[in-house]
């Protein structure tokens, strides 16, 4: 009997993995291994409906097909090794899972912050399910929250926080919020609807001590003040969970160095065999923009590089002269992002932190709006507030 | 046949769903996602696919 495909990762890219594997004619044994107890759920609501209208996991899981039914899922389980040799997984409770191929899915867990006095409680980060019903917990009216890092989800929170009654404070280490990927003039923009709804911003400054007894009860702010905090919920960026691969030659110095089709490379730049990496942990060149291998940390990126791998596994395992012309195809995903707060929903195609200028192509910032971002001559991405049939157009031009 | 549902209270007129699915789903001149409910079995690759890049998971196959 052939082994699994064994897919390390339980959540949207490991699921599309295993359907998509289906969908490419692959019909043999696929085991996912997954950290947390729940089966795949969508994590964009966490920072809203979840935090916001107490939904549970039936309210955010995806749908469960007929193909995938008879997936064997290890839940509540850590991979914690891999033997890229003998093709075996070994995971927390010691069980080892041989492989016939074997998908890297493990993503990324929240920075957390390096502070004086870091024991009290009153600490949130935002990743996981279980993360976002412990901070609802405590998001009640009139509750001081200080939320730490002025990016996407550290602006959805404090959206959803300031609509539920909380007194809301971003610090941020930049002039504004979600500067590096809006650029100057529409994350000024974002501020000042921020702060249309009450929300306050300490820019340039960084939150270094908490004060108070068990709980916090103040946070100290790198210029030598103190304000005054029950919920501090830390949005400073993720690391690539890979620490379990340690022990291979596989490259892991930003996520997992991957080639256009999904295969796993060495230190040395050659392809492990049957060793596959995506999601948010792989990092891949997008032929779209240039040949640096980034990783991408865009809703869209685990399902289009999940399919990529997935053919091109059902191939390989399938032993057809198809995967020798797979694999040699060029992989350029548009990436995609969107973000809600408030009344105020973004939409962009391309890769925007790639720019060095941001210019208003329609519309009024003050409502809604079109930016195109360009780096040198070559436009690299495009985001809008609304105007939906002109963000949309520009998809084309990138691929 | 295949009936597609879409939940409009979840839909947020993103239209990632009409590069998928281009014969289902589309916006309208008022960048509203309108859908044709009923397809021929021959587009339930297009509509999964348009399920799985939907960002509020709004998109349905009812069976």
């Amino acid at each position: 009997m052939n082994h699994p495909v064994v897919i390390v990762g339980a959540s949207m890219g490991g699921l599309r993995t295993a359907e998509s594997l289906r969908r490419f004619g692959y019909l043999g044994p696929i085991t996912v291994i997954g950290e947390e107890a729940h089966k795949p759920y969508n994590r964009p609501p966490l920072s809203k409906d979840v935090l916001a209208e107490g939904v549970n996991h039936e309210a955010v899981a995806f749908e469960e097909r007929a193909a995938t039914a008879d997936v064997n899922w290890v839940l509540g389980t850590r991979a914690v090794s891999v033997d890229t040799e003998h093709n075996t997984v070994i995971d927390s409770s010691d069980v080892i899972h041989p492989y016939s191929a074997l998908v890297i899915a493990t993503g990324l867990r929240p920075k957390r912050l390096n502070l004086a006095n870091a024991d009290l409680s009153g600490r949130f980060a935002l990743r996981t399910l279980d993360d976002a019903i412990a901070l609802r917990e405590e998001l009640k009216p009139g509750k001081d929250v200080v939320i730490v890092g002025g990016g996407f989800i550290g602006c959805e929170v404090a959206a959803t926080a300031s609509k539920l009654g909380c007194d809301v404070t971003v610090v941020h280490n930049a002039s504004h919020p979600m500067l590096r990927p809006l650029g100057t003039e529409l994350a000024r923009q974002m501020q000042l609807r921020h702060e249309a709804e009450g929300v306050r911003f300490l820019l340039n400054r960084s939150v270094v001590g908490l004060v108070g007894e068990r709980s916090i009860q103040e946070v100290q702010i790198d210029d030598g003040s103190t304000i005054s905090c029950d919920v501090l919920v830390e949005a400073v960026g993720s690391h690539q969970n890979t620490e379990w691969l340690e022990m291979t030659n596989i490259d892991i110095t930003d996520g997992v160095l991957v080639d256009s089709a999904m295969r796993a490379l060495s230190t040395s730049g050659s392809v492990i065999p049957n060793v596959y990496a995506i999601g948010d942990v792989a990092r891949f060149a997008n032929p779209i923009f240039d040949d640096v291998p980034r990783r991408v940390e865009h809703w869209n990126i685990p399902t289009e590089t999940a399919k990529r791998a997935a053919s091109v596994i059902a191939a390989q395992l399938a032993d057809g002269e198809k995967f020798v012309n797979l694999v040699n195809e060029q992989f350029k995903p548009v990436p995609s992002f969107w973000s809600d707060q408030y009344d105020v929903h973004l939409l962009a195609f391309g890769s925007l932190a790639l720019a060095d200028r941001a210019t208003l192509v329609a519309g009024e910032v003050s409502g809604e709006c079109v930016f195109e971002y360009h780096r040198g001559e070559d436009l690299v991405g495009v985001c809008g507030i609304g105007m939906r049939s002109v963000v949309q157009s520009y998809r084309a031009k990138f691929i | 046949m295949i009936k597609v549902e879409v939940d409009m209270t979840k839909c947020q007129h993103y239209g990632q769903c009409v590069f998928e699915a281009p014969d289902i789903f589309r916006l309208n001149s008022d960048d509203k996602l309108e859908y044709t409910a009923e397809a021929d079995d021959s587009e339930r690759a297009n509509i999964e696919a348009a399920i799985d890049v939907c960002p509020m998971q709004a998109i349905r196959i009812v069976e």
